[in-house]
């Protein structure tokens, strides 16, 4: 009988050599006649032993890792494929600690189904909340996407329930579902593993949302530097096309949902909602002036729905299980799960996705296993390059909207990038504004200048001139920006630069 | 045919393929730049009319986004990952080192013309940093040895 053997597609399992092992693993197993049907799963997000490799055995999936091309043939001389022992054994993999305590609910299938099968889709629980959905009236799904209590995981955390209902209330003869695909902050990369490792819970989470809102055509605004989920979408939804899942009669209901992948070209703005749809209409990423709200007059003038992935993969598992069982997880008014990505100095990164509420220790720690140099972490940026550093003094914040909220912090999508004691904060906050600089779009004075005379003062602060002039200096700029910033890119530059500057003064040269 | 008529005759097939898509600039400059390596000055007029802009527009847009441009890359373009998460794994001096290997700054192609050195703001690689990418293939964990590795490979297969 054939072995099956898995070995993730997901870039970051590539990045680190995963199509080498797949290949050695197909060879060696011809050389030694052994029959296995290998499949390229998603990743389980378990990075530091990527490529993990998975055996199918009677007991359950077990796993090796990090397996390298090199060490293929001994695998096999330890009978991997029966699931024998070997240095790289790691036991089975769902009794792995990083994975066992966690709480998957969007990211259920990723890692376990092979993302381009629609029939290893539908086995696991795929489109159940489509089926749902197509018994529904459109109120009703708003009512449950309602209920769940979901709130924008790209990082605004406005109720996806409401803006739904604002665009189901807004008459229109074309609406449009857009998936803003657009994870461009570092230290994040759920929405990567989403599109790569389950493409069809997105392409279900916006059929959901076409319907619940009378939208007929959804774009997925997609940053160019995912090759990888561009191939996998587009894979995916030729077979929705297939298989009725998307076109003009969804599984024979009458109701039209059609779907297109679109490239960003390299502009962190158009992650914003409105410069994105600039984009999507052809133009430069210019922000928009809100009012009018996306949900009244966004693409091309019609009401839109604008989604970040994540939230739109929550929809299917509300869909199926009900709005009451995804808001049973959480804490206060932040409801349901959150994943989180833990990245850079650390030593077991990846994608942990829990019920709010758990602590940044928890996560840094008892997750994380502390920093990946060994020495002791001096501050963690959470929510992306806009948002603010923390230093160890906070690390007991439970991760929460309102409680980051509380201490000048934001969630975001749910990214923490880790330093350890030689960074130097100072640096880090200079960054943050030549970031502004560069990304800005130029539409607002306070950013497209306040982030280039940012790089100048803080260039003086660096160099120890005049700090007592130049910190006040910094602190009004910082205010220009705050205050006066069309959009999040200007106006929270300053999270991190201040929350730098208040955390760390002592790396600006001056004194708590 | 010569080798600009060659493009123009390119750049037309794409447009005349994508022109009636709903926002059908940013495709169309994705479909040259795919088959060009880059959005050359004369296929500026040609957007323009076809789309019922002006030249200044279609300009504007190509120089907005960072990832279009306007002069012919080197063979292989090395996207190097300057964000936070890559900083905290030693990304400065991953720069440093490939900047000094190559002889190049950013925005720059080599004198060989085989490398050209883009600064990206995140490959989504933040579990494996630091991180870049060469033409679509992704590396994590780069030290100054494996990129001297990689580049090495990549020179031998091109």
């Amino acid at each position: 009988m054939s072995i099956t053997i898995y070995v993730p597609c997901d870039s970051s399992a590539v990045s680190l050599g995963a199509d080498r092992v797949a290949n050695a693993i197909v060879q060696e197993a011809a050389k030694r006649g052994i029959d296995i049907n290998l499949i390229r799963n998603g990743s389980r997000g378990m990075y530091w032993l990527e490529p993990l490799v998975e055996v199918a055995t009677g007991t359950g999936r077990v796993a090796y890792g990090p397996v390298q091309p090199g060490d293929v043939p001994g695998l096999f001389d330890a009978s991997f494929t029966e699931g024998g022992a070997h240095t790289l054994g790691l036991g089975l993999t769902e009794e792995l600690d990083y994975f066992k305590k966690q709480q998957r609910l969007t990211f259920a299938r990723i890692g376990k189904t092979d993302p381009v099968s629609l029939t290893d889709y539908i086995a696991n629980d795929g489109y159940r909340g489509l089926k749902n959905a197509l018994e529904m009236t459109q109120e009703q799904i708003v009512q449950a996407v309602t209920d769940s209590g979901l709130r924008g995981r790209g990082g605004a955390a406005f109720p996806t329930g409401i803006k739904w209902k604002t665009v189901l209330s807004t008459a229109s003869l074309q609406k449009y579902i857009i998936c803003n695909a657009d994870e461009g902050d570092s230290g994040t990369f759920s929405d990567r593993m989403v599109m790569e490792g389950d493409p069809f819970v997105l392409i279900e989470g916006m059929t959901i949302a076409g319907l619940a809102v009378d939208a007929t055509q959804g774009y997925i605004y997609l940053r160019i530097e995912y090759p990888h989920a561009y191939e996998v979408l587009n894979a995916a939804i030729a077979t929705a096309y297939k298989e009725g899942y998307l076109g003009d009669n969804i599984q024979g209901s009458g109701k039209s949902f059609n779907l297109e992948v679109r490239l960003g070209a390299g502009a962190y703005v158009c992650g914003e909602e409105t410069s994105l749809m600039e984009s999507l209409e052809g133009k430069r990423g210019l922000v928009r002036f809100k009012p009018p709200l996306p949900a009244i007059s966004g693409l091309f003038g019609q009401p839109t729905v604008v989604n970040n992935v994540i939230s739109l993969a929550s929809v299917p598992v509300i869909l199926d299980k009900g709005g009451d069982y995804y808001r049973d997880f959480g804490m206060g008014r932040s409801r349901g799960t959150l994943p989180v990505q833990l990245a850079g100095n650390i030593k077991r990164p990846g994608l942990v996705e829990l019920g709010f509420g758990l602590t940044l220790r928890e996560l840094l720690y008892d997750f994380g296993g502390g920093s990946a140099s060994g020495r002791p972490i001096k501050a963690v940026q959470v929510g992306g390059p806009l948002g603010a550093y923390l230093p160890e003094a906070q690390f007991d914040t439970p991760l929460d909207y309102e409680a980051f909220a509380a201490i000048w912090a934001v969630v975001g999508h749910g990214g923490i990038v880790v330093f350890d004691d030689t960074v130097n904060m100072a640096e880090m906050a200079r960054y943050s504004m030549e970031f502004c600089k560069i990304e800005s779009c130029g539409k607002c004075t306070p950013c497209r200048i306040g982030s280039t005379r940012g790089v100048e003062v803080m260039d003086d602060i660096i160099n120890g001139r005049n700090l007592d002039k130049n910190i006040p200096l910094l602190r009004d700029l910082c205010d220009t920006l705050l205050n006066g910033s069309l959009c999040a890119l200007g106006g929270m530059t300053p999270y991190p630069v201040l929350s730098a500057l208040n955390h760390f003064p002592e790396d600006f040269g001056v004194n708590a | 045919m010569t080798e600009s008529g060659t493009m123009q005759a390119t750049v037309q097939e794409i447009i005349a393929a994508l022109k009636d898509k709903p926002g059908a600039l940013l495709p169309i400059l994705h479909g040259i730049q795919d088959a060009l390596g880059y959005i050359p000055a004369d296929s500026v007029p040609d957007i323009a009319t076809a789309l019922s802009l002006s030249r200044a527009e279609v300009h504007g847009v190509i120089s907005f986004y960072h990832y279009f441009r306007d002069t012919p890359p080197g063979q292989q373009t090395i996207h190097l990952c300057r964000a936070e998460s890559c900083q905290a794994m030693g990304g400065k001096q991953l720069e440093e080192h490939v900047k000094s290997k190559l002889g190049i700054d950013f925005h720059e192609t080599t004198a060989d013309g085989k490398f050209s050195l883009e600064p990206v703001y995140c490959l989504g690689n933040c579990a494996c940093s630091p991180a870049m990418q060469i033409g679509k293939d992704i590396y994590g964990r780069v030290t100054a040895d494996s990129f001297d590795a990689i580049i090495t490979n990549t020179e031998a297969s091109a």
